[in-house]
């Protein structure tokens, strides 16, 4: 058992992926000798040589393109995209290859592969180095999206997604990597993709959220459990597949829920996860359906008042669950 | 021993050839009868393909196409009725079941790659499997193909781009025929030849006459000869004419004026490559009638295997989004 912090895990997680399969290969821009912009691949490139953390030129593209052939070859690429807001070059790398490779070859081929990427914001990264990109991704079929939200499960769940036979979206918040930190066993444990988690336990409302929500989430609870509201906060940790069976139980013994999500509201994932409730668990609900999310602005200004004004903060968080359970 | 080795050969590079364009005859035929929606040929580059494939070792090297690939395909090994069971989207079309439309091709026994639609993206795949092949130090040559059109994509770029750095074992196989559907090549890029370019990624580039398979075929051995050293990759240009349309949903009339497709059939390389042989003294009439007989017959009964074979189940429409 050691305290690691979320960038911890992951390096962990590659360290031993890579150790154990011989298979598995890292790519893209800083990741060999400078061990990644975040210093996620830290000590692998010395570790395990330039063959196997390669330092690709700054095109992502061809990072996701040469992963694919890779993954079809029968390796297990790992490429980083340094920072989600980067991925767009390699959009059609990822949805019109990866993604719909098996189908299109009606099982002939498959792309087991792992995109690593950090998204997010709150680290006063302005309009390109804040991005949640997961809608555009969780959108198509072929396509897994996993975003861990602490150490323990991000750990877990990368180990998961290299040894996944279909190509795995992994969305890192780059503001939790250091920021938070966690027991993370040294002996092998699994937390399966598409398996959400009950965060915090709590009967009056549902916040169903992932990614640096969850724990503006449970701040929220906490402040909320002194006024004697019981708020229960579910982490997602996978988006596609989504765990139907976990959120609709939350919202039955409930009755009202919160959507949290720190990307733009409009046709934002969160979207999607509202309609399943309002479809699925209509006659339990007390109250609408509500989301919380971004602003509907481009993106995350620069600029302290001003990125902070963007994002659902504990605070926002805790004032719309007031006004719900109201209701 | 070795001339008559060598005889053989040059007559089954005529076979495919022949091949390919009478099963690219029948899928129009196919076409205007109805039956097939869709088509796109391979008319006119026959011989850069052939030449092509002659210098690969098929199940071995990994093909990553395009879809004017027919006479590569044949060339490989695969079936004619297999190709008419992809033309008709019938349920045992190797390439993909009847998923994608006709002349995407894909063989996993035959190491041929599915490719897409959008142009271009097929080539940073050939990269990524000439990179994994390297690492696995394999004896494997990956070959991919695009048109001149394509090279104005960023992916082609880009993979030439890693594969110079990486000297990878990969042949970049350009099929120029001087149109993307209707624009012409003057409008797409401001060289005159697209092997140029190779200069600019650090590795060779050559530009063959793509109508003729004999030159074809010695560019691509001493391009497989380079990758198999660890020299790294080659870009070829293989000029070529195109003799339809670009697709049955095309009229070329509308861009080619008739003295142009009148011109362009003096190229053909199925004729001239006949010519040749003739005047070899390898093939005469009876040789020749031999052989078109054996295709007429090959092509008859694809026809016939694809008609009567069955269609895709639609209850297996949500199959195979992920693995099962
Ligand atoms: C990204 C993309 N843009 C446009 C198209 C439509 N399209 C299909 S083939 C083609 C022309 C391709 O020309 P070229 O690369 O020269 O190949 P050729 O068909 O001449 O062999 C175009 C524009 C496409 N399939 N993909
Ligand atoms: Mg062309």
């Amino acid at each position: 058992m050691a305290e690691l912090n979320l960038l911890e895990a992951i390096n962990r997680a590659l360290d031993e992926s890579m150790a154990a399969d011989d298979r598995v290969f890292i790519i893209g821009e800083d990741v060999g000798q400078r061990g990644g912009v975040f210093r996620v691949t830290d000590g692998l490139h010395a570790k395990y040589g330039e063959k196997r953390v390669i330092d690709a030129p700054l095109a992502e593209s061809i990072i996701i393109g040469s992963s694919i052939g890779a993954a079809m070859y029968g390796m297990r690429p790992v490429a980083e995209i340094q920072f989600a807001d980067f991925i767009f070059p390699a959009f059609n790398q990822i949805i019109s290859e990866a993604a719909r490779m098996r189908y299109r070859s009606n099982n002939a081929w498959e792309v087991p592969m792992v995109i690593r990427t950090p998204y997010g914001g709150g680290i006063h990264g302005a309009l390109y180095h804040s991005q949640s990109i997961e809608a555009f991704f969780t959108h198509i079929p072929g396509l897994k999206v996993v975003a861990p939200s602490t150490p323990y499960d991000a750990k877990a769940l990368l180990l998961a997604s290299i040894a996944d036979p279909d190509p795995v979206l992994f969305l890192e918040h780059k503001k939790c990597y250091r920021l938070i930190k966690g027991f993370v066993p040294d002996e092998p444990y699994t937390v399966p993709i598409g398996v959400a988690d009950v965060a915090r336990t709590g009967s009056d409302v549902s916040v169903i959220t992932y990614g640096l929500m969850r724990h503006y989430a449970v701040e929220a609870a906490e402040m909320l459990a002194k006024e004697d509201i019981s708020v229960e906060v579910i982490d997602l940790r996978t988006l596609r597949p989504l765990d139907r069976e976990t959120v609709l139980a939350s919202v039955k013994k409930t009755n009202k829920v919160l959507v949290l999500y720190e990307d733009n509201l409009f046709g934002g994932y969160g979207a999607e996860v509202a309609a399943i409730i309002a479809q699925d668990a209509f006659e339990y609900l007390d109250g609408p359906v509500q989301r919380l999310a971004g602003l509907d602005i481009p993106a995350m200004p620069y600029s302290a008042p001003l990125e902070n004004e963007f994002l659902p903060t504990p605070e926002k968080i805790a004032d719309t669950l007031r006004d719900l359970v109201q209701y | 021993m070795k001339q008559e080795r060598d005889q053989a050969q040059l007559i089954e590079m005529f076979r495919l050839m022949a091949l390919a364009r009478a099963l690219d005859e029948r899928m129009w035929q196919l076409n205007r009868q109805g039956k097939a929606p869709f088509v796109i040929s391979c008319q006119g580059h026959e011989a850069a393909q052939v030449g092509a494939a002659m210098a690969l070792r098929p199940k071995q090297d990994w093909i990553v196409p395009y879809y004017r690939d027919l006479a590569m395909m044949l060339a490989i090994g695969v079936t004619p009725r297999e190709v008419m069971l992809g033309l008709l989207a019938k349920a045992d079309d190797p390439s993909s079941g009847g998923r994608q439309m006709p002349a995407h091709y894909s063989h996993r026994a035959l190491n041929i790659v599915s490719h897409s639609s959008p142009t271009g993206t097929q080539v940073p795949h050939a990269v990524g499997i000439a990179l994994a092949a390297q690492m696995r130090g394999d004896d494997v040559v990956t070959w991919t193909s695009f048109g001149e059109g394509t090279s104005s994509q960023g992916d082609v770029h880009e993979a030439m781009n890693l594969a110079g750095v990486m000297k990878l074992p990969v042949i970049f196989f350009c099929e120029n025929n001087g149109y993307a559907i209707s624009v012409p090549q003057r409008k797409q890029m401001g060289v005159e030849n697209v092997s140029d370019r190779a200069q600019g990624y650090g590795f060779p580039g050559v530009t063959v006459d793509g109508t003729n398979v004999l030159e074809v075929y010695e560019a691509m051995t001493a391009a497989v000869d380079r990758a198999r050293q660890g020299h790294g990759p080659t870009l070829i240009e293989a000029k070529c004419v195109r003799l339809t349309a670009h697709s049955s949903d095309d009229n070329d009339r509308t861009y080619r004026s008739a003295d142009d497709l009148k011109a362009m059939k003096t190229r053909d390389p199925v004729h001239s490559y006949e010519a040749y042989l003739r005047s070899e003294e390898i093939l005469d009439d009876a040789k020749i009638a031999g052989i078109r007989d054996e295709i007429k017959a090959q092509v008859n009964d694809a026809t016939t295997f694809a008609e009567k074979a069955p269609l895709p189940d639609p209850l297996t429409v949500s199959r195979y989004v992920y693995a099962e």
